[in-house]
């Protein structure tokens, strides 16, 4: 059994950290949580130029070939720094939703851009309150027409294209969804941003009136591919997740070590010690969750859909759980802009929702776990 | 990243598989694969035969403790093949449970300081289950903190004499040795008057007297000591070393990979698939979902942690510490889902009588023997503690007993 990342993908990991430690320190993070800007442009260049942004899109397509092992311990690193930049939509979602069902001709298009760090890509799916079903989609397509409007969108307002759920049927089924790719710099679009939990990852509105859309795999397989979409982002964004988490956890227990009260460290109290025993339990569960999602992906293994479930709600939590905690072992200290413990409080919990709620992955789990018991 | 054997590996497995597959006691399959918690009551016979039985029959093919080195009763399996046979022992690995304080810590602590002629006296008779070996550690005065314990080992010329009293003494009723730890100088700092030995549990003076558990069970007892006389070629370590000694004890018990904890999901999965209320299925309850799927990602996160260790074990290398995480998140884990079980079924939930017993009253059992997972062999206070400090690095608790000669230390007058 060899349930590790190799001795090349950990050192990929080593590289990825160095470069964020630099070019992403909190300071950066903090350019664009201040709305100074929309995003982090030179790290957004400096990543294309690393090869990350491209490093699980093929060769052919401008990508590095790598694979999705590779993604995910760039994904971790990417958590941990909190990188402010459309990472988690430009690559787990659209250029995922491109390989899975792009033509070649669109697969050209856009993922030797997306390598290149030259195009933002993005998934527009939810249209107001809810979790991912196709029944929550109203936004229609005539012809290669679209009328609808999408929200929340992340990073929409920075996006050039976007890949976009809608209604081609009324049956009741999920065959009446259909995905179009839209560049957002056309006609039709309308872009309007909006303030969120974690701003420094952006959301948008999208409103489509009339905009031109070309279709995205066949008509009707609208939801099976939205379904893989968020399965293996589920999967790359529990990396994250897993990176902040255990960044928190460091964060927690460098400050335990390094604060006195009552004439010790506040880490030599049990109620902290136990706090961080805590954080690290629920830490390590998740990696190793988050191993058997990676794995799941990287072999397209038919138990994909559980993995990335189980990835998704262990990671979550545990980054919830150490985001929390973090500020509790800092206190009033935590509760201060200026420490950068709400950075993750604010991350963790706008991620918890970004692929859907934990309820809904919950849901999901239960629901694969029985239908695998089921064919047992 | 693979789930795949090696070809030795598989080779050593297919071995392990077709063996099983021909001696095991299939008569007892059923029984073992029903208990989920490690403390299993056999309908028609006693465990302690069963095990006994089965556990002379690895040794004589070279399946039992086989770790060990060949001349003291194993095989010299690595430790990857270690883990190999408990996955392909399986079920029948429960048999084992009465064998397991003398294979996971006794055993390693003869091995680590018994004469060569110990070793080859006493280790190839524990690893086939002939002789079975209790740990006499705890005592009223100290459990977590062991070093507080009291029992007094005098020397008289090649003698030691024993007197006191150990507790919670898993087995020690059916034990044939014990590996006791003593103080020998209460004048110095307790963890410097400790001495580490052996002895045989039916010598003159050893009174055993069972304890009755919360959950109705009786394995553990008090154990006392009067007068007891162990010869001093007995001892494990120098005089006054026991403290260290016994670190090699607990460090085998909490090291053990691949161990199988119990955490109750799959019967509490089967239970809700099955489970019939008012409102339709139990499993298509989202309350009953939301819980369901906290406790699945807790059971894969463990399973997984544990196969991270198992591929560090693969590459030769030592495994980190995430597998301390094991037993605190498997005991309250255990005490959770038998308290929401039994939380389903209403008032008749808390019914115990052989007919109206929910799911043959597992989740009863569970829940009357859960609380004892989360104190022996650790406590979860204990084993936070022991993440915050070697795993984060936190600072130790501040001990006020620490330098203190042990005799100086105050007790509350008990
Ligand atoms: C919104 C807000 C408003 C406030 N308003 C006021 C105000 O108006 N006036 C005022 O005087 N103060 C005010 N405070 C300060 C507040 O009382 C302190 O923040 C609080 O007492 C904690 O102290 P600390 O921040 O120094 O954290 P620390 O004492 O450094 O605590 C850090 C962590 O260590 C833990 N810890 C510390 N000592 C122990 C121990 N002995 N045992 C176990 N754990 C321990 C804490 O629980 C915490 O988790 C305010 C704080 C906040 C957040
Ligand atoms: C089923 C069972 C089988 C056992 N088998 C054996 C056996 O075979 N051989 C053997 O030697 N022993 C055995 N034990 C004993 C077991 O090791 C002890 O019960 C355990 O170490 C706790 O010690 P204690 O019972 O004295 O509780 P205490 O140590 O008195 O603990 C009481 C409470 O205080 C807490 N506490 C104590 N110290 C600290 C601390 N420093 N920080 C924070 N909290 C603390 C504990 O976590 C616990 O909640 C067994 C116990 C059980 C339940």
């Amino acid at each position: 059994m060899n349930f590790d990342f190799s001795d090349e993908q950990k050192q990929m990991r080593d590289e990825a950290r160095k470069f964020l430690s630099e070019q992403c320190p909190p300071k950066a993070v903090r350019t664009v949580l201040d709305g100074k800007a929309a995003y982090d442009r030179d790290l957004w260049r400096g990543l294309a130029e690393m090869g990350f942004l491209g490093v699980a899109i093929p060769e052919q397509f401008g990508g590095a070939g790598a694979g999705h092992l590779e993604l995910c311990v760039i994904a971790e690193e990417m958590g941990r720094a909190l990188a402010p930049v459309p990472f988690s939509s430009t690559v787990y979602l659209a250029a995922e939703a491109l390989m899975l069902a792009g033509s070649d001709a669109q697969k050209q298009k856009w993922l030797p851009k997306i390598a290149a760090g030259e195009a933002i890509g993005t998934l527009a799916l939810f249209e107001g309150k809810g979790n991912p079903s196709p029944k929550a989609i109203k936004l229609t397509a005539a012809g290669a027409a679209l009328n609808g409007t999408k929200k929340p969108v992340p990073d929409g307002a920075i996006a050039d294209f976007a890949v976009v759920a809608a209604r081609t049927g009324s049956t009741g089924r999920d065959a009446d969804i259909s995905l179009f790719l839209v560049d957002l710099k056309g006609s039709g679009v309308e872009v309007k941003e909006l303030t969120n939990l974690d701003p420094t990852r952006g959301q948008a509105e999208l409103t489509f009136t009339n905009a031109k859309a070309e279709p995205l795999g066949a008509t009707g397989e609208g939801w099976g591919i939205i379904t893989q979409v968020l399965d293996r982002a589920a999967v790359l964004l529990a990396f994250e997740q897993v990176g902040g988490a255990d960044r928190a956890l460091e964060m927690g227990r460098d400050y335990a070590l390094d604060r006195i009260a009552f004439g010790r460290p506040i880490g030599s109290f049990q109620a902290v010690k136990h706090i961080l025993a805590d954080m690290y339990v629920s830490a390590t569960l998740a990696r190793s969750n988050c191993y058997y999602g990676a794995w799941a992906l990287s072999t397209n293994a038919a138990e994909l859909p559980e993995a990335a479930a189980a990835a998704r709600i262990s990671a979550t939590q545990a980054f919830q759980h150490c985001a929390k905690n973090n500020i509790q072992v800092h206190g009033g200290m935590g509760f201060t802009w200026e420490f950068d413990c709400h950075m993750y409080y604010r991350r963790a919990n706008a991620t918890a929702l970004g692929l859907g709620s934990v309820s809904y992955w919950e849901d999901a789990l239960i629901d694969r776990m029985r239908k695998k018991n089921a064919a047992a | 990243m693979n789930f795949d054997d090696t070809p030795e590996e598989a080779a050593f497995r297919a071995e392990a598989r077709k063996w099983v597959e021909a001696n095991a006691p299939k008569e007892y399959e059923a029984e073992l694969s029903r208990s989920s918690l490690g403390r299993i009551r056999l309908e028609k016979a006693e465990i302690v035969d069963v095990g006994k039985a089965w556990q002379k029959k690895k040794a004589e093919a070279g399946w039992a403790c086989l770790h060990w080195p060949k001349e003291y009763g194993g095989r010299g399996a690595s430790p990857i093949e270690k883990v190999i046979w408990q996955q392909e022992e399986g079920i029948y690995g429960k048999l084992t449970q009465p064998f397991q304080i003398g294979e996971g810590m006794c055993g390693p602590t003869v091995m680590a300081y018994g004469s060569e002629e110990h070793k080859r006296r006493y280790l190839p008779k524990l690893a086939s289950g002939e002789e079975i070996w209790c740990q006499l550690f705890s005592e009223p005065a100290g459990g977590s903190d062991v070093a507080g314990l009291r029992t007094r080992a005098e020397k008289q010329g090649d003698n030691w004499i024993i007197n006191g009293q150990k507790i919670w003494t898993s087995g020690a009723h059916y034990s044939d040795y014990g590996l006791l730890i003593t103080r020998t100088d209460p004048n110095v700092p307790k963890h410097k008057g400790l001495t580490m030995f052996f002895l045989d549990m039916k010598s003159k003076g050893v009174e055993v007297r069972p304890i009755k558990q919360a959950n109705s069970m009786q394995e553990f007892n008090e154990v006392y000591f009067t007068d007891v006389v162990i010869p001093d070629s007995q001892r494990l370590g120098a005089v006054g070393d026991g403290w260290n000694v016994s670190l090699t004890t607990l460090m085998n018990e909490r090291m053990s990979i691949g161990a199988r904890l119990a955490t109750g999901f799959p019967e509490m999965f089967e239970f809700c698939s099955n489970l019939m209320t008012e409102d339709g299925l139990a499993i298509d309850d989202p309350a009953v979902r939301s819980k369901l799927a906290s406790w699945a990602v807790k059971t894969s996160g463990l399973k997984y942690t544990s196969y991270r260790a198992i591929s560090s074990l693969s590459k030769g290398e030592r495994p980190g510490p995430e597998n301390s995480i094991g037993k605190l998140v498997a005991g309250t884990m255990l005490q959770d889902i038998a308290t929401y079980a039994m939380d389903l079924e209403g008032a008749a939930g808390a019914l115990t009588g052989a007919s109206e017993e929910v799911a043959s009253g597992q989740f009863q059992q569970m829940l009357l023997t859960s609380p004892s997972m989360r104190i022996a062999g650790g406590t979860d206070e204990i084993l936070r503690n022991i993440i915050a400090e070697r795993v984060l690095g936190l600072p130790g608790d501040i001990r006020v007993d620490k330098d203190v000669p042990f005799n100086k230390i105050p007790t509350k007058g008990r």
